[in-house]
């Protein structure tokens, strides 16, 4: 057990600060301000072409052949240097990585890490939510293409995506879950529609839905087998609850140090609840960075795909709430006076954290049965 | 970095595991049984666990904090009713300060049970605490004074006063001594260091959060076990969501707790001593609040049996209990960490 960097820990840590120190973006924080959203693309490719993006990815692809532990120090660096967190799509590309094949790889890879390929994820519909496997958008044959119908929700980035990494149904004569193909869909066609989703805080970018109406994908863009969709959907949705591969760490403790900032300025100024608040958001901080560190450690011995991502979700889902019920608190009246207050944006973001990526009611279930394998009603 | 156990770690585990499973009381009834309880004390003696904080020669521990909160860990896990975390404390402040233990030696606490000196002149003016201090006659007692030039260990002079058995902890014993006791200087190298005084602290945090994490290990899967045994409308109990969600919630406070434990125990030996003072103080807020909840949750889940004296739950609720006061619960660690994060003062809490 050893939580020191290893002399090669540290001297990429030493140049990251230097890189921080010169290349900080500066952007409002992500989830509150659509102003973020606009630099979040130049932010990534930069963060990328300097070498400090997909730190454990192929070189082939355009990562860095790091062992995973490196994305804690880029978190811990980045929070430390006030700069916004690292782009969270590494769930798409342990989906990819686990099951497309290597020509699909090739085409695919290199452009989500590097950022200049914009994604998005067109998992759920108006009518399947929690239950992803009742999905209705229908990709049929035609030639070399297959024709998508069909209506997504609920989708992140949509606004911006050049790419959808889709569900949809191409059997409808077997069970729910064995008809279901994954494509990787240009956005940019006329079948294609976005639409922006105004999310409770107000902000406009990041979320969407997006329809499809006769849109076209090339049969060679099929990720994975015809029917492989529900298990490829299972690895992604595995990753997407894992804060080790979301990078959200360094999100929550930009807001708790700004917190702690804000009391140690004036500290007689706020009530003895409100700075427990606080210390209690530092405290709940601290346990997921920590958590983190040993997840990505045992990633040492391997990835796994297996439902560990439900744990890590819940805990990381109760730190978001806890930080943004800290921001909250410690904003007084300010949150009730005023629409634009940036700790009532916080707050109001964190109440998708436990829905987004599978319900906390759809995490707790697959913990009690998968993980304590305690029996199915 | 990597957080893994290394092989002689995971092996400590392992063994302690092994053994802890063996000796310790599976049920209620088996903590009357003395003949298991003497062996189980002699088996971890045997092992070396208690001399874990030893000197070893140089001034240095044996063995480091890792080490003795994976056993610590194991002996919770198991409500395993031996001492072990006070005698490793105890050896712990004794080196630092230069005093050679005899055996049976107990630190004794504040009534408040946190490092705060527990004498202020030549004698005790209120009881003090020796926790997990076993069962045996204690042969000698230091407890920390304040003086003039500091912070000292002194020796009580227990003829004057009584030793009585207190405490709501089954598996672990929590003396109280009279006031009145006088005290004597023992120290061989003058006053303990500020930076002593918060490894000492550092290290109760981590074994402290260690035990927690132990308790809720091995409540959950007395816990789980039960729910998947016991029936009620034809059905076990824990196929209903209702109880695989409390369980659900449980398992994720473990697994947070001891992510966070893990840390303080390494930062022990390895973080400046302030440093490792407030990781100690995180992972036992965190770890403190969990228990309660995960304990709470099994005596809930085990329904009317979880309310009689016979069930083992309130075994682990009640160790859980004086591991969280010890060294400070949830509670005194966010006003700690409130002074040293936020400026707080104390006039303003």
């Amino acid at each position: 057990m050893d939580f020191r960097d290893s002399p090669e820990e540290a001297e990429f840590r030493a140049r990251l600060r230097a890189w921080l120190a010169d290349n900080n973006p500066r952007l409002p924080t992500s989830s509150t301000d659509d102003k973020y959203w606009a630099g979040q693309a130049e932010w990534h490719t930069s963060l990328h072409d300097a070498g400090f993006f997909g730190l454990s990815w192929p070189s082939r692809y355009g990562g860095q052949d790091l062992p995973p532990v490196f994305d804690v120090i880029l978190d811990e660096e980045l929070t430390s240097a006030g700069a916004p967190p690292r782009p969270s799509l590494g769930y798409l590309v342990q989906g990819l990585t686990v099951h497309a094949s290597d020509e699909v790889k090739d085409r695919f890879l290199p452009g989500i890490i590097s950022g200049r390929d914009r994604w998005c994820q067109g998992f759920s519909e108006p009518d399947a939510g929690s239950d992803l496997a009742s999905l209705r958008t229908t990709a049929v044959r035609d030639g070399d293409d297959y024709v998508i119908d069909g209506h997504k929700i609920w989708t992140s980035y949509s606004d911006v995506a050049d790419w959808c990494f889709l569900l949809a149904r191409t059997d409808r004569d077997v069970p729910k879950h064995k008809g279901i193909s994954s494509f990787a869909v240009p956005m940019h066609q006329p079948g294609i529609e976005q639409r922006p989703l105004r999310m409770i805080n107000g902000i406009t970018s990041e979320f969407g839905q997006v329809l499809f109406d006769g849109a076209r994908v090339p049969a060679a863009n099929m990720i994975g087998e015809p029917g492989e969709g529900w298990r490829i959907a299972m690895t992604i949705v595995s990753h997407e609850r894992e804060p080790g591969e979301l990078g959200y760490v360094a999100r929550y403790a930009k807001t708790v140090q700004e917190l702690e900032a804000s009391v140690r300025a004036d500290p007689g100024a706020f009530r003895g609840d409100q700075r427990e608040a606080v210390a209690w958001a530092h405290v709940q901080t601290e346990m997921l960075r920590l958590h983190v560190c040993r997840r990505l450690s045992e990633r040492l011995d391997g990835i796994d795909h297996g439902p560990g991502g439900s744990i890590d979700k819940l805990l990381m889902t109760w730190v978001e709430q806890t930080v943004g019920a800290a921001a909250l608190d410690v904003s007084g009246a300010a949150a009730a006076t005023d629409t634009d207050n940036l700790a009532l944006k916080i707050y109001l973001y964190g109440r998708a954290q436990s829905v987004m990526g599978g319900t906390s009611q759809i995490q707790k279930g697959i913990v009690a049965t998968r993980i304590l394998g305690l029996p199915t009603a | 970095m990597d957080t893994r156990d290394t092989p002689e770690q995971a092996e400590l585990r392992r063994s302690a595991g092994q053994l802890a499973r063996e000796l310790a009381p599976a049920t209620v009834a088996d903590l009357d049984d003395t003949t298991r309880a003497k062996r189980l004390a002699g088996a971890v003696r045997e092992a070396g666990w208690l001399e874990l904080r030893d000197d070893a020669g140089d001034g240095a521990p044996l063995a480091s904090a890792v080490e003795a909160a994976i056993v610590a860990e194991a002996l919770g896990a198991s409500v395993a009713d031996v001492a072990f975390s006070g005698p490793v404390l105890a050896a712990d402040l004794a080196r630092r300060a230069g005093v050679p233990l005899p055996d049976n030696a107990a630190i004794v606490l504040a009534p408040s049970l946190t490092v705060t000196a527990a004498v202020a002149g030549e004698q005790t003016t209120t009881p003090v605490y020796a926790v997990d201090a076993g069962s045996e006659p204690l042969d000698a007692v230091y407890a920390l004074v304040s003086t003039e030039a500091g912070h000292r260990l002194g020796r009580l002079a227990l003829e004057a006063v009584t030793v009585t058995p207190e405490g709501s902890d089954l598996t672990r014993s929590v003396r109280g001594i009279t006031s009145g006791a006088p005290v004597h200087i023992a120290d061989q190298r003058g006053p303990l260091t500020d930076d002593d005084l918060a490894s000492w602290t550092a290290l109760g945090l981590a074994l402290t959060s260690a035990d927690l994490v132990g308790v809720m290990r091995g409540v959950l899967g007395v816990t789980v076990a039960y729910a998947a045994e016991r029936q009620q409308f034809g059905v076990p109990v824990g196929s209903f969501q209702a109880v695989q969600h409390l369980l659900a919630e449980a398992q994720c406070l473990m697994e947070g707790s001891a992510s966070v434990a893990a840390y303080a125990s390494w930062a022990v030996d390895e973080l400046e001593p302030n440093d490792a003072r407030a990781t100690g103080r995180v992972a036992k807020a965190y770890c403190a609040r969990a228990a309660r909840t995960v304990c709470e949750t099994a005596i809930q889940v085990h329904g009317g049996i979880g309310n009689t004296w016979e069930c083992i739950a309130h075994v682990y609720l009640r160790r859980a209990l004086l591991s969280s006061e010890w060294f400070g619960d949830d509670g005194e660690q966010l006003h700690e960490l409130q002074r040293e994060r936020l400026g707080v003062t104390d006039g303003l809490s």
